[in-house]
Protein backbone atom coordinates (compact mmCIF):
# COMPACT_ATOMS: atom_id res chain seq x y z
CA UNK A 1 0.00 0.00 0.00
CA UNK A 2 0.96 3.44 -1.11
CA UNK A 3 1.64 5.81 1.59
CA UNK A 4 -1.13 8.31 -0.15
CA UNK A 5 -3.61 5.70 0.13
CA UNK A 6 -2.92 4.39 3.61
CA UNK A 7 -2.84 8.18 4.75
CA UNK A 8 -6.60 8.40 3.14
CA UNK A 9 -7.46 5.68 4.54
CA UNK A 10 -6.29 6.55 8.04
CA UNK A 11 -7.94 9.85 7.55
CA UNK A 12 -11.45 8.28 7.24
CA UNK A 13 -11.32 5.51 9.84
CA UNK A 14 -9.95 8.54 12.04
CA UNK A 15 -13.61 10.20 10.78
CA UNK A 16 -15.43 7.72 11.37
CA UNK A 17 -13.74 6.99 14.73
CA UNK A 18 -14.30 10.90 15.94
CA UNK A 19 -17.98 10.91 15.14
CA UNK A 20 -18.75 7.71 16.88
CA UNK A 21 -16.96 8.70 20.05
CA UNK A 22 -18.16 12.13 20.00
CA UNK A 23 -21.95 10.57 19.63
CA UNK A 24 -21.53 8.01 21.98
CA UNK A 25 -19.50 9.95 24.87
CA UNK A 26 -16.84 7.08 24.84
CA UNK A 27 -14.15 9.48 22.96
CA UNK A 28 -12.22 8.20 19.79
CA UNK A 29 -9.40 7.18 21.01
CA UNK A 30 -11.06 4.41 22.21
CA UNK A 31 -11.42 3.08 18.87
CA UNK A 32 -8.20 4.87 17.35
CA UNK A 33 -5.67 2.24 18.47
CA UNK A 34 -7.53 -1.24 17.73
CA UNK A 35 -8.04 0.25 14.42
CA UNK A 36 -4.23 0.97 13.39
CA UNK A 37 -3.53 -1.91 15.60
CA UNK A 38 -5.72 -4.41 13.78
CA UNK A 39 -6.95 -3.33 10.61
CA UNK A 40 -3.90 -1.42 9.36
CA UNK A 41 -1.73 -3.52 11.19
CA UNK A 42 1.01 -0.37 12.64
CA UNK A 43 2.63 -1.48 15.63
CA UNK A 44 0.84 -0.27 18.75
CA UNK A 45 3.62 2.08 20.12
CA UNK A 46 2.83 4.68 16.53
CA UNK A 47 -0.62 4.01 16.94
CA UNK A 48 -0.71 5.04 20.89
CA UNK A 49 1.38 8.48 20.06
CA UNK A 50 -1.02 9.24 17.16
CA UNK A 51 -3.77 9.06 19.27
CA UNK A 52 -3.02 10.95 22.23
CA UNK A 53 -1.94 13.76 19.66
CA UNK A 54 -5.89 13.14 18.24
CA UNK A 55 -6.78 13.18 22.12
CA UNK A 56 -5.45 16.47 22.27
CA UNK A 57 -7.10 18.08 19.41
CA UNK A 58 -10.49 16.45 20.36
CA UNK A 59 -10.32 18.56 23.71
CA UNK A 60 -8.84 21.16 23.06
CA UNK A 61 -11.36 21.78 19.73
CA UNK A 62 -14.27 20.84 22.39
CA UNK A 63 -13.28 23.72 24.75
CA UNK A 64 -14.44 26.38 22.90
CA UNK A 65 -17.85 25.25 22.93
CA UNK A 66 -17.98 24.10 26.52
CA UNK A 67 -16.22 27.48 27.68
CA UNK A 68 -19.54 29.58 26.10
CA UNK A 69 -22.09 26.89 28.51
CA UNK A 70 -19.60 28.02 31.62
CA UNK A 71 -19.49 24.64 33.76
CA UNK A 72 -16.30 24.10 33.93
CA UNK A 73 -14.85 24.22 37.85
CA UNK A 74 -10.99 24.99 36.94
CA UNK A 75 -10.30 24.66 40.56
CA UNK A 76 -11.22 21.16 40.73
CA UNK A 77 -9.99 21.00 37.41
CA UNK A 78 -6.43 22.01 38.33
CA UNK A 79 -6.24 20.28 41.62
CA UNK A 80 -6.85 16.96 39.94
CA UNK A 81 -4.25 17.51 37.47
CA UNK A 82 -1.71 16.75 39.87
CA UNK A 83 -3.32 13.55 39.96
CA UNK A 84 -3.57 12.75 36.37
CA UNK A 85 -0.17 14.62 35.05
CA UNK A 86 1.71 12.75 37.42
CA UNK A 87 0.05 9.35 36.73
CA UNK A 88 0.47 10.34 32.87
CA UNK A 89 4.30 10.53 33.08
CA UNK A 90 4.25 7.69 35.05
CA UNK A 91 2.40 5.76 32.42
CA UNK A 92 4.15 6.90 29.59
CA UNK A 93 7.11 5.92 31.28
CA UNK A 94 5.93 2.38 32.27
CA UNK A 95 5.24 1.75 28.44
CA UNK A 96 8.65 2.10 27.51
CA UNK A 97 9.27 -0.71 30.11
CA UNK A 98 6.49 -3.53 29.52
CA UNK A 99 5.91 -5.25 26.66
CA UNK A 100 3.82 -4.69 23.37
CA UNK A 101 1.79 -7.60 24.58
CA UNK A 102 1.29 -6.41 27.71
CA UNK A 103 -0.10 -2.97 26.48
CA UNK A 104 -2.29 -5.05 23.99
CA UNK A 105 -3.81 -6.65 27.39
CA UNK A 106 -4.57 -3.99 29.17
CA UNK A 107 -5.57 -2.26 26.58
CA UNK A 108 -8.56 -4.62 25.78
CA UNK A 109 -9.49 -4.63 29.17
CA UNK A 110 -9.89 -0.93 29.65
CA UNK A 111 -11.85 -1.51 26.22
CA UNK A 112 -14.62 -4.05 28.13
CA UNK A 113 -14.92 -1.88 31.15
CA UNK A 114 -15.35 1.22 29.16
CA UNK A 115 -18.11 -0.37 27.03
CA UNK A 116 -19.38 -1.30 30.21
CA UNK A 117 -19.57 1.90 32.06
CA UNK A 118 -21.65 3.16 28.71
CA UNK A 119 -24.17 1.64 29.97
CA UNK A 120 -24.54 2.39 33.32
CA UNK A 121 -26.75 5.23 33.47
CA UNK A 122 -25.57 8.61 34.80
CA UNK A 123 -28.42 10.02 36.95
CA UNK A 124 -28.51 13.29 37.97
CA UNK A 125 -27.56 13.00 41.64
CA UNK A 126 -28.73 15.73 44.18
CA UNK A 127 -25.55 18.84 44.50
CA UNK A 128 -26.79 19.59 48.19
CA UNK A 129 -25.03 17.59 51.48
CA UNK A 130 -22.07 19.12 53.08
CA UNK A 131 -19.13 19.20 51.77
CA UNK A 132 -15.49 16.90 52.31
CA UNK A 133 -12.99 18.99 54.44
CA UNK A 134 -10.78 19.24 51.90
CA UNK A 135 -13.83 20.27 49.55
CA UNK A 136 -13.97 23.12 51.75
CA UNK A 137 -10.68 24.00 52.61
CA UNK A 138 -9.53 24.38 48.99
CA UNK A 139 -12.71 26.31 48.05
CA UNK A 140 -13.81 23.28 45.20
CA UNK A 141 -17.42 24.26 45.57
CA UNK A 142 -19.15 26.17 42.87
CA UNK A 143 -22.37 27.00 41.11
CA UNK A 144 -23.62 26.13 37.45
CA UNK A 145 -26.73 27.32 35.21
CA UNK A 146 -30.05 25.73 35.85
CA UNK A 147 -33.07 27.14 34.29
CA UNK A 148 -33.72 28.42 37.57
CA UNK A 149 -31.00 30.55 37.62
CA UNK A 150 -27.42 29.75 39.06
CA UNK A 151 -27.22 26.63 41.68
CA UNK A 152 -24.74 25.91 44.42
CA UNK A 153 -23.34 22.39 44.46
CA UNK A 154 -21.27 20.48 47.05
CA UNK A 155 -18.47 18.60 46.67
CA UNK A 156 -17.71 15.24 48.45
CA UNK A 157 -15.06 12.47 48.66
CA UNK A 158 -12.12 14.45 47.40
CA UNK A 159 -9.47 12.21 48.05
CA UNK A 160 -11.19 9.37 46.49
CA UNK A 161 -11.82 11.44 43.62
CA UNK A 162 -8.14 12.53 43.51
CA UNK A 163 -6.75 8.73 44.05
CA UNK A 164 -8.72 7.57 40.61
CA UNK A 165 -7.52 10.33 38.89
CA UNK A 166 -4.31 9.40 39.33
CA UNK A 167 -5.51 5.91 37.88
CA UNK A 168 -6.65 7.42 34.91
CA UNK A 169 -3.76 9.62 34.15
CA UNK A 170 -1.72 6.03 34.46
CA UNK A 171 -4.15 4.98 31.72
CA UNK A 172 -3.76 7.91 29.87
CA UNK A 173 0.01 7.63 29.40
CA UNK A 174 0.02 3.91 28.60
CA UNK A 175 -2.46 3.51 26.44
CA UNK A 176 -2.60 6.94 25.00
CA UNK A 177 -6.66 7.31 25.31
CA UNK A 178 -8.75 10.30 27.10
CA UNK A 179 -9.65 7.71 30.12
CA UNK A 180 -12.82 9.38 29.99
CA UNK A 181 -14.52 6.68 31.59
CA UNK A 182 -12.63 6.77 34.43
CA UNK A 183 -12.66 10.54 34.93
CA UNK A 184 -16.19 9.89 34.54
CA UNK A 185 -16.25 7.46 37.50
CA UNK A 186 -14.23 10.07 39.79
CA UNK A 187 -16.21 13.30 39.36
CA UNK A 188 -19.91 11.68 38.89
CA UNK A 189 -19.89 8.70 41.39
CA UNK A 190 -17.19 9.95 44.13
CA UNK A 191 -17.14 13.40 43.91
CA UNK A 192 -21.18 13.75 43.10
CA UNK A 193 -20.43 16.48 40.80
CA UNK A 194 -23.70 17.97 38.65
CA UNK A 195 -23.42 15.97 35.29
CA UNK A 196 -22.16 18.68 33.06
CA UNK A 197 -19.77 20.13 35.80
CA UNK A 198 -17.79 17.09 35.57
CA UNK A 199 -18.14 16.26 31.62
CA UNK A 200 -16.52 19.73 30.55
CA UNK A 201 -14.05 19.78 33.55
CA UNK A 202 -12.96 16.06 32.70
CA UNK A 203 -13.08 17.74 29.12
CA UNK A 204 -10.36 19.77 30.50
CA UNK A 205 -8.39 17.76 31.81
CA UNK A 206 -8.32 15.60 28.72
CA UNK A 207 -6.14 17.81 27.00
CA UNK A 208 -3.53 18.90 29.83
CA UNK A 209 -3.29 15.64 30.56
CA UNK A 210 -2.86 13.72 27.37
CA UNK A 211 -0.17 16.84 26.99
CA UNK A 212 1.90 15.50 29.18
CA UNK A 213 2.23 12.12 27.82
CA UNK A 214 2.63 13.29 24.54
CA UNK A 215 5.78 15.06 25.44
CA UNK A 216 7.04 11.80 26.32
CA UNK A 217 5.94 10.00 23.57
CA UNK A 218 7.37 12.35 21.52
CA UNK A 219 11.23 11.71 23.03
CA UNK A 220 10.99 8.45 22.76
CA UNK A 221 10.36 8.55 18.54
CA UNK A 222 6.76 7.32 19.28
CA UNK A 223 5.25 9.97 16.89
CA UNK A 224 5.25 9.57 13.49
CA UNK A 225 4.29 12.61 11.91
CA UNK A 226 3.11 10.52 8.77
CA UNK A 227 0.36 8.56 10.97
CA UNK A 228 -0.45 11.38 13.56
CA UNK A 229 -1.57 13.49 10.76
CA UNK A 230 -4.81 11.59 8.95
CA UNK A 231 -5.40 10.66 12.51
CA UNK A 232 -5.48 13.84 14.31
CA UNK A 233 -7.52 15.90 10.99
CA UNK A 234 -9.79 12.80 10.67
CA UNK A 235 -10.75 12.63 14.90
CA UNK A 236 -10.84 16.26 15.02
CA UNK A 237 -13.37 16.83 11.75
CA UNK A 238 -14.97 13.61 13.03
CA UNK A 239 -15.51 15.34 16.56
CA UNK A 240 -17.07 18.56 15.52
CA UNK A 241 -19.58 16.76 12.76
CA UNK A 242 -20.30 14.29 15.82
CA UNK A 243 -21.21 16.90 18.68
CA UNK A 244 -22.74 18.94 15.49
CA UNK A 245 -25.75 15.82 14.45
CA UNK A 246 -25.51 15.01 18.33
CA UNK A 247 -29.19 16.60 18.85
CA UNK A 248 -30.85 14.93 16.15
CA UNK A 249 -29.12 11.16 16.30
CA UNK A 250 -30.44 8.09 17.85
CA UNK A 251 -27.92 7.75 20.52
CA UNK A 252 -29.08 4.85 22.31
CA UNK A 253 -29.16 2.06 19.25
CA UNK A 254 -25.90 3.31 18.26
CA UNK A 255 -24.25 3.13 21.75
CA UNK A 256 -24.97 -0.88 21.72
CA UNK A 257 -23.84 -0.91 18.06
CA UNK A 258 -20.35 0.85 19.34
CA UNK A 259 -20.29 -1.10 22.43
CA UNK A 260 -20.55 -4.37 20.43
CA UNK A 261 -17.81 -2.96 18.14
CA UNK A 262 -15.52 -2.06 20.93
CA UNK A 263 -15.80 -5.53 23.27
CA UNK A 264 -15.18 -7.60 19.23
CA UNK A 265 -11.67 -5.54 18.97
CA UNK A 266 -11.02 -6.18 22.55
CA UNK A 267 -11.11 -9.71 22.43
CA UNK A 268 -9.21 -9.39 18.99
CA UNK A 269 -6.38 -7.15 20.78
CA UNK A 270 -6.70 -9.85 23.42
CA UNK A 271 -6.30 -12.98 21.95
CA UNK A 272 -3.72 -11.45 19.36
CA UNK A 273 -1.54 -9.62 23.01
CA UNK A 274 -1.60 -13.03 24.80
CA UNK A 275 -0.27 -14.70 21.43
CA UNK A 276 2.39 -12.12 20.77
CA UNK A 277 0.85 -10.82 17.14
CA UNK A 278 1.37 -7.29 17.86
CA UNK B 1 -2.76 24.92 58.11
CA UNK B 2 -4.33 28.98 57.67
CA UNK B 3 -5.22 29.47 54.18
CA UNK B 4 -4.54 33.02 53.70
CA UNK B 5 -6.70 33.67 50.92
CA UNK B 6 -9.67 31.86 52.65
CA UNK B 7 -12.15 34.70 53.04
CA UNK B 8 -11.97 36.19 49.83
CA UNK B 9 -15.14 35.07 48.73
CA UNK B 10 -14.77 32.54 45.82
CA UNK B 11 -18.39 31.68 45.90
CA UNK B 12 -19.65 35.09 44.84
CA UNK B 13 -17.46 36.56 41.82
CA UNK B 14 -18.69 40.13 42.26
CA UNK B 15 -17.42 40.85 45.21
CA UNK B 16 -13.61 40.28 44.04
CA UNK B 17 -11.18 43.22 43.22
CA UNK B 18 -12.43 44.74 39.95
CA UNK B 19 -8.68 44.33 38.57
CA UNK B 20 -8.69 40.80 39.59
CA UNK B 21 -10.33 38.62 36.16
CA UNK B 22 -13.23 37.06 37.07
CA UNK B 23 -12.74 33.01 36.44
CA UNK B 24 -15.42 33.53 33.93
CA UNK B 25 -13.60 36.11 31.85
CA UNK B 26 -10.47 33.35 31.90
CA UNK B 27 -12.60 30.61 30.94
CA UNK B 28 -13.83 32.59 28.23
CA UNK B 29 -10.28 34.47 26.77
CA UNK B 30 -8.74 30.65 27.20
CA UNK B 31 -11.73 29.24 24.78
CA UNK B 32 -10.65 31.69 22.51
CA UNK B 33 -7.25 30.77 22.82
CA UNK B 34 -7.67 27.05 22.52
CA UNK B 35 -9.41 27.38 19.54
CA UNK B 36 -7.17 29.28 17.77
CA UNK B 37 -4.35 27.19 18.64
CA UNK B 38 -6.06 24.18 17.53
CA UNK B 39 -6.55 25.98 13.88
CA UNK B 40 -3.11 27.32 13.33
CA UNK B 41 -1.50 23.79 14.54
CA UNK B 42 -3.84 22.31 12.13
CA UNK B 43 -2.95 24.39 9.15
CA UNK B 44 0.61 24.33 9.90
CA UNK B 45 0.14 20.11 9.76
CA UNK B 46 -1.81 20.52 6.59
CA UNK B 47 0.81 22.33 4.75
CA UNK B 48 3.56 20.08 6.53
CA UNK B 49 1.36 17.37 5.28
CA UNK B 50 0.98 18.28 1.37
CA UNK B 51 4.76 18.97 1.63
CA UNK B 52 5.30 15.32 2.61
CA UNK B 53 2.52 13.44 -0.04
CA UNK B 54 4.10 15.44 -2.01
CA UNK B 55 7.50 13.78 -1.60
CA UNK B 56 6.73 10.87 -0.37
CA UNK B 57 2.87 9.99 -1.37
CA UNK B 58 4.38 6.94 -3.93
CA UNK B 59 6.08 5.30 -1.61
CA UNK B 60 5.37 1.86 -0.04
CA UNK B 61 3.74 2.22 3.61
CA UNK B 62 6.16 1.25 6.49
CA UNK B 63 4.35 1.15 10.13
CA UNK B 64 4.48 -2.37 11.12
CA UNK B 65 7.58 -2.52 12.03
CA UNK B 66 8.61 -0.07 14.68
CA UNK B 67 11.97 1.57 14.64
CA UNK B 68 11.26 4.75 16.49
CA UNK B 69 11.71 8.35 14.72
CA UNK B 70 15.05 9.83 14.24
CA UNK B 71 16.49 12.42 16.55
CA UNK B 72 15.61 15.36 14.18
CA UNK B 73 12.03 14.60 14.63
CA UNK B 74 12.31 13.99 18.58
CA UNK B 75 13.15 17.24 20.48
CA UNK B 76 11.53 20.99 20.41
CA UNK B 77 14.86 22.13 19.23
CA UNK B 78 15.42 19.90 16.11
CA UNK B 79 11.86 20.31 14.96
CA UNK B 80 11.85 23.97 14.87
CA UNK B 81 15.35 24.22 13.04
CA UNK B 82 14.36 21.77 10.58
CA UNK B 83 10.74 23.11 10.20
CA UNK B 84 11.67 26.58 9.22
CA UNK B 85 13.83 24.87 6.47
CA UNK B 86 10.58 23.82 5.11
CA UNK B 87 11.39 19.57 5.70
CA UNK B 88 7.75 18.32 5.30
CA UNK B 89 7.93 16.08 8.18
CA UNK B 90 9.33 18.40 10.54
CA UNK B 91 6.95 20.86 9.90
CA UNK B 92 3.76 18.34 10.46
CA UNK B 93 5.87 18.00 13.61
CA UNK B 94 5.76 21.26 14.58
CA UNK B 95 1.73 21.55 13.70
CA UNK B 96 1.71 18.28 16.44
CA UNK B 97 3.76 20.34 18.88
CA UNK B 98 1.60 23.39 18.61
CA UNK B 99 -0.87 20.97 19.11
CA UNK B 100 0.52 19.67 22.06
CA UNK B 101 1.33 23.56 23.37
CA UNK B 102 -2.25 24.23 23.35
CA UNK B 103 -3.24 22.53 27.13
CA UNK B 104 -0.09 23.70 28.19
CA UNK B 105 -1.00 27.75 27.16
CA UNK B 106 -4.07 27.00 28.95
CA UNK B 107 -2.66 25.80 32.17
CA UNK B 108 0.24 28.85 31.98
CA UNK B 109 -2.67 31.55 31.68
CA UNK B 110 -4.36 29.76 34.56
CA UNK B 111 -1.39 30.26 37.13
CA UNK B 112 -1.31 34.04 35.66
CA UNK B 113 -4.87 34.78 36.56
CA UNK B 114 -4.58 33.15 39.71
CA UNK B 115 -1.80 35.07 40.30
CA UNK B 116 -3.60 37.90 39.52
CA UNK B 117 -6.62 37.15 41.74
CA UNK B 118 -3.65 36.76 44.52
CA UNK B 119 -4.83 33.04 45.17
CA UNK B 120 -1.53 31.63 46.84
CA UNK B 121 -3.07 28.48 47.40
CA UNK B 122 -3.99 27.51 43.59
CA UNK B 123 -1.12 29.59 42.20
CA UNK B 124 1.14 26.48 44.00
CA UNK B 125 -1.08 24.18 42.43
CA UNK B 126 -1.33 25.59 38.96
CA UNK B 127 2.32 26.02 39.12
CA UNK B 128 3.03 21.85 40.21
CA UNK B 129 0.71 21.12 37.32
CA UNK B 130 2.37 23.21 35.18
CA UNK B 131 6.09 22.06 36.16
CA UNK B 132 5.19 18.68 35.42
CA UNK B 133 3.96 19.36 31.97
CA UNK B 134 6.95 20.91 31.29
CA UNK B 135 9.32 18.11 32.76
CA UNK B 136 7.25 16.04 30.20
CA UNK B 137 7.70 18.18 27.01
CA UNK B 138 11.49 19.08 27.29
CA UNK B 139 13.05 16.75 30.24
CA UNK B 140 11.81 13.37 30.19
CA UNK B 141 13.65 10.94 27.98
CA UNK B 142 13.17 6.93 28.32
Amino acid sequence: MTVLTLTTLIALGSFGAGMLGALTGLGGGMIIVPMLTLLFGVDIRYAIGASLVSVIATSSGAAAAYVREGYTNIRIGMLLEIATTCGALIGAYVAGLISTSAIAIIFSLVLVYSAYRSFQPRDEHGTGGASDRWAIRLRLEGTFPTPNGMQAYSVHRVPVGFSLMFVAGILSGLLGIGSGAVKVLAMDQAMRLPFKVSTTTSNFMIGVTAAASAGVYLHRGYIDPGLALPVMLGVLAGALTGARILTVAKVGALRTVFSIVIVGLAIEMLYKGIRGGL
Amino acid sequence: MTDPTQNRGSQNHGQRDRTAWTDEQVELFVGNLLRVGVIVAATVAVIGGVLYLARYGSTVAQYHVFHGEPDELRSVRAVLRDAFHLRSKSVVQLGLLILIATPIARVALSLFAFVRQRDRTYVAITAIVLALLIYGLTGASA
